[in-house]
């Protein structure tokens, strides 16, 4: 594979400054793998710089070169001009290169406050630290809109909020240069769009951020520059303005990809999972779906489309055994599903219902197993009579879904955690679908998956309706729902509040409806806050993120 | 902070327990030679005492037939998340199962008597585990603490048991009246003449046995793998509908089970009768065992070997040199359990270091 370069002269001029970073000749090999081959780039300073590329493209691996994790096997690394060895997360710090990870690093029973100061003390006494850090996080709340109650608790803090503590804290040590690991991949698109209001500000406040991600969309909203890395190996440079999504996709991937669904009209038979005053609550006691009934028949996908945390796991959760419910019923194909117990989840699965839960890491996989043993999770005792596990049978099993799914690295043997996310997405996947179940519950079947198990995936759920599966869809992200649905059910503060047809509805009826916005005005959820009075208040409002969507969302 | 580099697998389980071995020797040197004594003396007479002669090496033996079951039994627990403490007293309530059916049918000829001990002990044993595995799934108790907390309840119990009931009228010390000889496990050396007098009897067969049987339980069963996914992800457990109540009482039972065959080795071969504190501290060995063997079957039978090679050896070391009394063959013991469990991954990141200038291995 050849490496193309192309830091474009002509916007040198632009600035004569010298680029914040440049790396030359990039090269690191994890054994036999060459994670990064003779990489070149040049993020220029005060840009929102995009990285994408498939999982194991080496988007990571390159990050962390520069933010010392790993060291570089060849190849220098300039910052701001000087060439500069870095060998560690510290070192990488004092440069002014804060990190963002897409999982986050904070002690979720600290305060704001303390989150932020943890490392960053600058005595033993905590007091004179705290009260400066309270002083600097008020200015840096107004420079970049960056407000979060510097005493709030982490743990009561929505995954949003969270995140801007994150990036508080890189700027509270002074990073001029942010990376943010797909940092959207956790938020809802209300949070999504206010991490990129600030990360603007941040750009026109003269930082420079580094944006790791591979949703297209977020490329083309907030970078000014994109870089496309495949294999390994970076593929080019664009001015986003002069590129399309079409063009980035066929570079990530090397062939055309198709982004949007190819699918017939639905022809729905007899109702197949039908769901009756279900009330289920979360670990703490608190009702989170409400008296909620809908069915889903054969051959039809009905998608469940609502703002993250308004019940839509709770309701996955209860419908597969795997949450108790306070009360209602689920029938399956007619019959009602007895789903006490903690093993609740094995009836379901005797009864015909698949499950790829939403979190594959914490619920559908176990990662510290071989991957052929993840391959027969949930559906042991049909390997092997007696109470001998058939070992060859399992391995023969994986096997198949290896080469019927493209599972790769294609080896049953290799431990789960080693896959990337899209192939551990398809190795549950293969699990749940090829087991010919009736009724299908698919939870964000492609969070954290790159563009071309993307596609994969998409047609796989329709080729289930299309053989008459029914398939009950949740996910976070609107254009799936809509272009995989054949009917949508939007839920708030876990109730359903509206029906949609995905041919008709439009993406602002839709949002308003997620935000709980109905006909008959707003209905306000447990976390709207009353009218804001003072600028301060306002802001925290806008932190709420079910307030917020119904601002965002809207057109 | 730097990304720390897995070490290669044969590193990971030979070379680092090596290591560990080796430095709680060479500290333990130290303190012999601060006595004033010859350490490489000193060291010479305990791999004598413990593999030098039959009858020494037929002691070794026995005491390690007492750390595989005791092992196992932490082992087992370990593959399904649960950190079982308790073998001490499950074996000790074990050994009143055992002296009970061995009692009420005393003069049964020991081959019928063998397996009867067996399950009798087994029974009691794993009744012992389970009381902590339903307050640990049915109320969340946790079972280190229950497991404790049983090993003293099982001590006051026993106490009571063998000096008010089970002592004979007219016997002086505190333990039950003795099984017939023929009710008793057969010792090895009448079989095979090597051991001679020596305690080791066909328990170390059961031993051997169970070591097979763990492993085939733990990797080759539907009933290992439900408990290994449960030691992994509980969350992934609910959500194959694999029941983690029923997984965590029966886990227990089983390991209570295990733990209870000290007590066939002891009650049923070696004393022939119940006496108090039989179990002698076995149970806690078990686990530095199963910690220094990685729960895994192989890496207990060795570790097991090993302390009671030190068990054997320290005895005949404080026989042979009067200058290290009984304490400081303790101490020696403490420090291979303390530098092999405890402080077992002490040496780890600087091997990870030292092979990561090498080759790396492959994983982002």
């Amino acid at each position: 594979m050849t490496t193309v370069n192309t830091p474009s002269q002509g916007l040198e001029t632009a600035s004569a400054s010298p680029p914040a970073i440049e790396l030359r000749g990039i090269n690191k090999h994890f054994g036999p793998v060459h994670a990064n081959r003779d990489i070149d780039l040049v993020i220029r300073r005060g840009t929102v710089h995009g990285i994408v590329g498939e999982n194991g493209a080496g988007k990571s691996t390159l990050m962390s070169i520069l933010y010392g994790f790993y060291t570089a096997d060849s190849g220098d690394i300039f910052v701001n001009g000087t060439k500069q060895n870095i060998t560690d997360s510290r070192h990488a710090l004092a440069l002014g290169i804060g990190m963002v990870h897409q999982h986050f690093m904070l002690v979720e029973n600290f305060t704001v406050l303390e989150n932020i100061v943890l490392g960053a003390e600058d005595s033993a006494f905590l007091r004179p630290t705290l009260a400066k850090a309270r002083a600097q996080l008020k200015q840096l709340a107004t420079d970049y809109g960056l407000e979060v109650s510097p005493d709030a608790i982490i743990e009561d803090l929505s995954v949003g909020q969270q995140q801007r503590v994150e990036i508080l804290k890189a700027l509270y040590r002074g990073a001029d240069i942010l990376i943010l690991d797909e940092p959207t991949g956790v938020l809802t698109p209300a949070e999504a769009d206010h991490l990129f209001r600030i990360l603007r500000t941040l750009r026109d406040e003269g930082k420079t951020v580094i944006l790791i991600t591979h949703k297209l969309r977020e490329i083309m909203a907030i970078t000014d520059e994109v870089s496309v890395m495949r294999q390994g190996a970076m593929v080019k440079t664009l001015q986003t303005a002069n590129t399309s999504p079409t063009e980035l996709a066929e570079a990530m991937v090397g062939r055309r990809v198709l982004l949007r669904v190819e699918k017939g009209p639905a022809s729905p038979g007899k109702v197949m999972l039908e769901v009756k005053n279900l009330v289920v609550a979360d670990d703490f006691g608190i009702p989170r779906v409400k008296d909620v009934s809908f069915s889903v028949r054969a051959g039809e996908i009905v998608g469940i489309a609502g703002v993250s945390g308004n019940g839509q796991s709770e309701l996955l959760e209860s419908i597969t055994g795997m949450r108790d419910q306070t009360a209602g019923t689920v029938f399956l194909n007619g019959q009602p599903l007895s789903l006490d117990g903690d093993d609740g989840a094995a009836r379901a699965r005797a009864a015909g219902l698949a499950h790829v839960p939403e979190d594959r890491i914490r619920m559908g996989l176990i990662t510290a197993f071989e991957e052929w043993e993840n391959t027969i999770l949930g559906y042991q005792d049909s390997y092997g009579s007696g109470p001998g596990l058939s070992i060859a049978k399992a391995k023969a099993a994986a096997k198949e879904y290896i080469t019927k799914f493209d599972i790769r690295p294609s080896s049953p043997e290799l431990k789960t955690a080693n896959f990337s996310g899209g192939n551990q997405q398809k190795i549950v996947l293969a699990r749940e679908m090829e087991r010919d179940p009736d009724v299908l519950v698919i939870g964000q079947p492609t969070r954290g998956v790159d563009i071309g198990a993307i596609e994969f995936i998409h047609n796989e759920i329709i080729k289930m309706r299309d053989e008459g599966k029914a398939i009950l869809l949740v996910s976070v992200e609107l254009d799936e729902i809509r272009s995989l649905s054949d009917r949508i059910i939007v839920i708030f503060d876990g109730q359903i509040v509206g029906e949609a047809d995905p041919a008709t509805a439009d993406e602002g009826t839709l949002g308003l409806l997620m935000a709980g916005v109905t006909e008959h005005g707003h209905t306000p959820g447990p976390g709207t806050l009353p009218d804001h009075v003072t600028p301060v208040e306002r802001s925290l409002t806008e932190m709420s993120p079910k307030d917020n969507s119904a601002k965002d969302v809207s057109p | 902070m730097s990304v720390r580099t897995p070490l290669p697998r044969w590193v990971d389980v030979a070379l680092l327990p090596a290591l560990n071995v080796i430095l709680a020797f060479l500290i333990g040197g130290l303190i012999v030679l601060a006595v004033g004594q010859n350490p490489l003396q000193a060291v010479g007479i305990m791999i004598g005492g413990a593999y030098g002669y039959g009858l020494g090496f037929g002691y070794t033996l026995y005491y390690t037939t007492d750390y595989i079951f005791a092992g196992l039994a932490v082992s087992l627990a370990y593959h399904a998340g649960m950190f079982n403490i308790g073998p001490e007293g499950q074996a000790y309530v074990g050994g009143l199962g055992v002296i009970l059916v061995a009692l009420a049918l005393n003069g049964l000829h020991w081959s019928l008597m063998f397996p009867l001990m067996i399950v009798a002990g087994a029974l009691f044993g794993a009744f012992w585990a389970f009381i902590p595995g339903v307050l640990q799934a049915k109320r969340g108790s946790h079972i280190v603490i229950t497991t404790i907390l049983f090993n003293f309840i099982a001590v006051s119990l026993m106490s009571y048991i063998i000096t008010r009931i089970l002592k004979p009228e007219g016997v002086q010390s505190d333990e039950s009246a003795p099984i017939d000889a023929i009710s008793r496990i057969p010792r090895l050396g009448e079989f095979v003449g090597l051991f001679g007098r020596s305690p080791v009897n066909l328990t170390f067969i059961l031993a051997l046995l169970a070591l097979g049987f763990v492993y085939w339980l733990v990797w080759h069963s539907k009933f290992g793998y439900a408990m290994r996914a449960l030691g992994h992800n509980p969350t992934a457990t609910r959500y194959a509908g694999i029941s983690a109540s029923r997984m965590i009482m029966i886990t227990m039972a089983l390991s209570g089970a295990l733990a209870a065959m000290v007590a066939v080795n002891n009650v049923g071969g070696v004393q022939g009768r119940l006496i108090l504190n039989f179990v002698n501290g076995a149970g806690f060995v078990g686990v530095a065992v199963a910690f220094m063997g990685k729960a895994h079957p192989v890496g207990v039978a060795l570790s097991a070997l090993l302390f009671g090679a030190l068990y054997q050896g320290g005895q005949e070391l404080a026989f042979s040199m009067p200058g290290i009394t009984k304490e400081m063959i303790v101490t020696i013991q403490a420090l291979v359990i303390l530098f092999t469990g405890a402080m077992g991954d002490m040496l780890r990141i600087p091997l990870e270091r030292l092979f990561a200038r090498g080759a790396t291995e492959s994983g982002t």
